[in-house]
């Protein structure tokens, strides 16, 4: 008799497999032919032509830059957070000291050097930096002829540091 | 009304007024065969669009969509390209061996075209055991597959070789098996004969849940058997490059390649002639207005039809299931689909015996 109800548990669990296989298989063929009936779920961008159309996720990280207000003014104050934080020696801060209107002699950046060809855009340096001076573009054609190009200086010429920025 | 078989007829009178009969044999011959090596080219270049557009379709992308009309002739320019490859012939490899690999290939699925009912009266060749011709022939697959592996010497070939010999033979027995339920059901091997059977219904309406499940494991059994996903572990890309094709390039890869297309529509007709009734149009029992309108349909049109709408299951089916591991390739073959289909066999030969069909 136990015999009999073993092998009546087998049979029962045997068919529900079965069942269940081709329960679980029809939802994925449900699925597909959503998607294959549905033309307007299809993401694929056709990049060149849609290149005015473009838009892109908000975690879609570009290059490294540095925003200037109207003075030509930015937020860096040259701390080389950015610079430790880099993993792969991405930014490199050169620093000066200048004279403020006052007579005191205060540390600012001569270039921020940032190498967009070292760049893996993992985003430790905006992290880093104490007071939001750069942030991630999303600009991302960057192919160019020479090397040497994709050396940036992220700092415009003149430029000095924002009032109220320490 | 034009038809194939009225076309066929028309070309053997005009050749018989002319030639003698063993010439006209001859013509005939050559004909045809002209006739399967440019089938084979344009269903090698439809199915390889189709699957591209399908596989597009299902995982929300666009495919191809350059070349020409919506992409539409990319196989062509793909097939181009093959052709100027350079056709390598590894240093290592017995080279006899892998040079006629690919050619038996494409000869075993020419050879399966040979029975198949295309249209109303328009067959090559009207054996009379034509189901079980397939089913032998089909298996010989199998040895271009292994010669392929083993003659490449490579390890990854050998390796996608021998799992696709332990697949193609295990499968055969169920796809056999569920083969054999529509020839009990019918009485006869001749495929002629089978579709004249269907012209009250088809065997998947006519024959009930049996039927229902014969189609089920055949459908399985010969995605199976013609090594295309779930079933790929033949030539797991993720695992083996490309299984027993990685060592060809050029045109004997794309041999390989049309082989397996054409394999793919070979044993989609065999299911429409077997459980859709073939060319026959779809009937309902006694409605004759119903069936006269039916009738109106080309029969090539059924049939192309019907092959179509398999070939389109068995590719949703692939751009659907996960691949399934070799153990789990070979438990469901002999744990599960032989069991049932002995089981479904025995149902249907008491169905066929008690006349419970229609």
């Amino acid at each position: 008799m136990a015999f009999l109800k073993s092998y009546l548990m087998f049979i029962v669990k045997y068919i529900k497999e079965v069942f269940g296989a081709v329960k679980s298989l029809a939802i994925g063929l449900r699925r597909t032919m959503y998607y294959f009936t549905h033309h307007k779920e299809i993401i694929t961008q056709q990049y060149p032509d849609n290149r005015e159309t473009l838009n892109f996720p908000e975690r879609f990280k570009g290059e490294v830059v540095m925003p200037h207000n109207e003075n030509n003014e930015h937020r860096c104050t040259g701390c080389t957070a950015c610079e430790l934080a880099c993993p792969n020696g991405t930014i490199k801060v050169i620093t000066q000291f200048i004279t403020t209107p006052e007579g005191k002699k205060k540390k600012a950046i001569d270039k921020l050097v940032y190498h967009l060809e070292l760049c893996t855009m993992c985003n430790l340096c905006v992290v880093a930096c104490p007071s939001d001076a750069i942030k991630m573009a999303q600009t991302f054609e960057h192919s160019v002829y020479d090397r040497g190009e994709l050396t940036k200086i992220l700092n415009n010429p003149g430029s000095k540091i924002m009032e109220g920025v320490e | 009304m034009w038809s194939f078989h009225q076309i066929a007829d028309f070309i053997n009178d005009w050749l018989n007024q002319r030639f003698n009969p063993t010439w006209v044999t001859v013509i005939e011959m050559i004909i045809t065969g002209i006739l399967v090596i440019s089938l084979f080219a344009v269903l090698g270049l439809v199915l390889v669009i189709m699957e591209r557009k399908v596989s597009a379709w299902i995982q929300i992308r666009l495919g191809p969509n350059r070349v020409g009309p919506k992409g539409m002739l990319q196989s062509l320019a793909d097939t181009l390209k093959l052709l100027v490859k350079e056709g390598m012939t590894p240093t290592g490899s017995d080279k006899f061996l892998f040079n006629l690999a690919p050619y038996i290939a494409m000869i075993v699925a020419m050879l399966l075209m040979a029975p198949l009912a295309f249209a109303r009266n328009f067959q090559m060749w009207d054996m009379n055991i034509g189901v079980l011709y397939i089913t032998a022939i089909s298996s010989v697959s199998v040895i271009g597959v292994l010669i392929a592996g083993w003659s490449s010497n490579n390890k990854y070939s050998l390796m996608g070789a021998m799992r696709a010999g332990a697949q193609i033979v295990s499968y055969e027995l169920s796809a056999g098996l569920s083969i054999l339920a529509v020839v009990v059901l019918t009485g006869s091997l001749n495929i002629n004969e089978i579709i004249q059977s269907q012209a009250n219904g088809w065997w998947i309406f006519k024959g009930h849940i049996p039927a229902i499940i014969a189609f089920v494991t055949f459908i399985i059994a010969v995605t199976a058997e013609t090594n295309r996903a779930p079933f790929d572990l033949a030539e797991a890309e993720s695992e083996l490059t490309a299984g027993f094709h990685t060592e060809y390039s050029g045109m004997k890869f794309a041999l390989f390649f049309l082989a397996e297309y054409v394999n793919v529509f070979i044993v989609c007709a065999l299911g429409a002639i077997l459980f859709f009734g073939g060319w026959m149009p779809f009937h309902i029992g006694n409605w004759q207005g119903f069936n006269h309108v039916m009738d109106f349909i080309p029969s090539s049109i059924w049939f192309f039809g019907k092959t179509f709408f398999l070939i389109f299951l068995i590719m949703w089916f692939r751009w659907t299931f996960p691949r399934l591991r070799i153990d789990q390739l070979l438990n469901l073959e002999w744990k599960y689909l032989l069991p049932i289909s002995m089981f479904n066999i025995l149902l249907v030969t008491a169905m066929a015996i008690g006349g419970w069909h229609f």
